[in-house]
């Protein structure tokens, strides 16, 4: 058995993951992370995109954060999630209306709604489908 | 009979409240149990949120933020009252302000002015019926199903007022939920963040922080005293209803009693007017033959 690491995934709504794994994927502000065993303590913040848990090599699980803060310790990495979804249960097709919608707000100018809450928006549901793309494509 | 006649509205009067009181103590029964199910939903978040913070307080870490280190003067203290907006909670928010009271007073007499943020139309009440405290901020109707978006607007003005030198120490004020029967006024400090006791040796490393450690900081502990508050607000809709649904409950038995024993009384008048009117028949009776 390789080197694992405990992982834990809280969300405001609760407890989403716990448990060991040979490695973590993040979308970190600064751009995506890869967290193996034995990393060196490191703190970020999180952007809107999803996280991989990796244990023996070929199972994964996904999840979708909106945001929150990744703790790498020598022993145990903490995913504080603002939310968070496992990816599969996200609904694509959802998230594409969703988006198109977001897409429009933005395009029509003259509507009420705040520009920027429209843009973050958009971003969020574009990390959604990232995600729910990549799950798809590791099965 | 005029006697037994009042004392029949009477029961009647008290049979109609308990109904209400009965009502009430369901409601919150069932309230509370979502209450609960809520409180210990958010709960890991804001502990996992308070090991966090109490890590990076400890980090020997040159870099510190300036909600982690503790001023060397208190001239002002910020204080976040979390109560509920609702009465008939049983002594919930009396005890609750008790503590508020006291605590007001022990800084009161180190000469250290008082600013406050309630949460809740009882604490906001109690805020200004209160003298020599200035009220900054104030957020009521809040629901039983409070949002984090609800805490956001009160907390960042204590934060600002801690940013600019207004006040120079928070302490959050609420409920603790120990169980159905219990609940606790808790006085927490969230501004300077304390490092945790349960901490020994094995936290003596440094982050990397990424993008810095400032901007790293300023997210962090921003999230950590809105989640403590909100944790705070979940946890008190939870305490709001056990208290309730226990008031209720003992005012529905009170009722009872009481019914019983006008019951009883109403026995009484009745039989005793019984008895007087065939007195009266034999007596009238008696005269006749």
């Amino acid at each position: 058995m390789a080197n694992t690491i405990r992982v834990e995934v809280v969300s405001a709504e609760g407890h989403m993951f716990d448990g060991d794994a040979e490695m973590v994927v993040a979308a970190a502000t600064q751009g995506e992370v890869g967290v193996a065993a034995g990393h060196a303590p490191f703190i970020s913040p999180l952007r809107p995109g999803d996280i991989r848990i990796i244990n023996d090599g070929d199972d994964e699980q996904h999840f979708y954060v909106s945001g929150g803060v990744i703790e790498v310790q020598p022993k145990l990495i903490t995913i504080l999630a603002d939310t968070a979804v496992r990816a599969s249960d996200l609904d694509e097709a959802e998230i594409v209306k969703a988006k198109e919608r977001a897409e429009a707000l933005i395009k029509d100018r003259n509507t009420t709604v705040d520009l920027a809450t429209a843009q973050s928006e958009l971003v969020e549901l574009a990390a959604q489908l990232q995600a729910i793309r990549k799950l798809k494509k590791t099965r | 009979m005029a006697a037994a006649k009042e004392i029949r509205t009477k029961i009647r009067s008290i049979q109609n409240t308990q109904k209400i009181t009965k009502a009430m103590q369901m409601v919150a029964a069932s309230k509370m149990r979502r209450a609960q199910e809520r409180m210990q939903a958010t709960r890991p978040y804001a502990e996992k949120m308070v090991q966090v913070i109490g890590h990076v307080a400890g980090a020997t870490s040159d870099e510190t933020h300036s909600y982690l280190k503790p001023r060397a003067e208190v001239k002002r203290v910020g204080i976040i009252l979390v109560s509920t907006d609702r009465g008939l909670c049983g002594g919930l928010n009396v005890n609750l302000f008790k503590a508020a009271v006291k605590e007001i007073a022990q800084w009161k007499e180190q000469g250290v002015e008082v600013d406050v943020c309630v949460f809740g139309r009882k604490g906001a009440g109690f805020a200004n019926r209160l003298r020599d405290v200035n009220v900054i901020a104030e957020q009521s109707n809040l629901g039983d199903r409070p949002a984090l978006t609800d805490v956001i607007g009160s907390v960042q003005t204590m934060l600002a007022a801690y940013d600019d030198g207004k006040v120079d120490r928070v302490l959050l004020i609420g409920n603790q939920f120990v169980n159905t029967m219990t609940q606790k006024p808790t006085v927490q400090q969230l501004i300077p963040a304390v490092a945790g006791d349960d901490l020994s040796s094995d936290h003596s490393w440094d982050y990397l922080y990424e993008p810095s450690a400032g901007e790293v900081l300023d997210t962090l502990l921003n999230r950590y005293i809105e989640s403590q508050v909100y944790q705070g607000l979940v946890e008190n809709v939870a305490c709001e209803m056990a208290a309730r649904m226990i008031a209720m409950k003992s005012a529905t038995d009170n009722a009872g009693n009481l019914i019983s024993e006008l019951q009883l009384v109403y026995n009484k008048a009745r039989q005793a007017a019984i008895t007087q009117e065939i007195a009266e028949i034999v007596g009238g009776a008696a005269a006749l033959s």
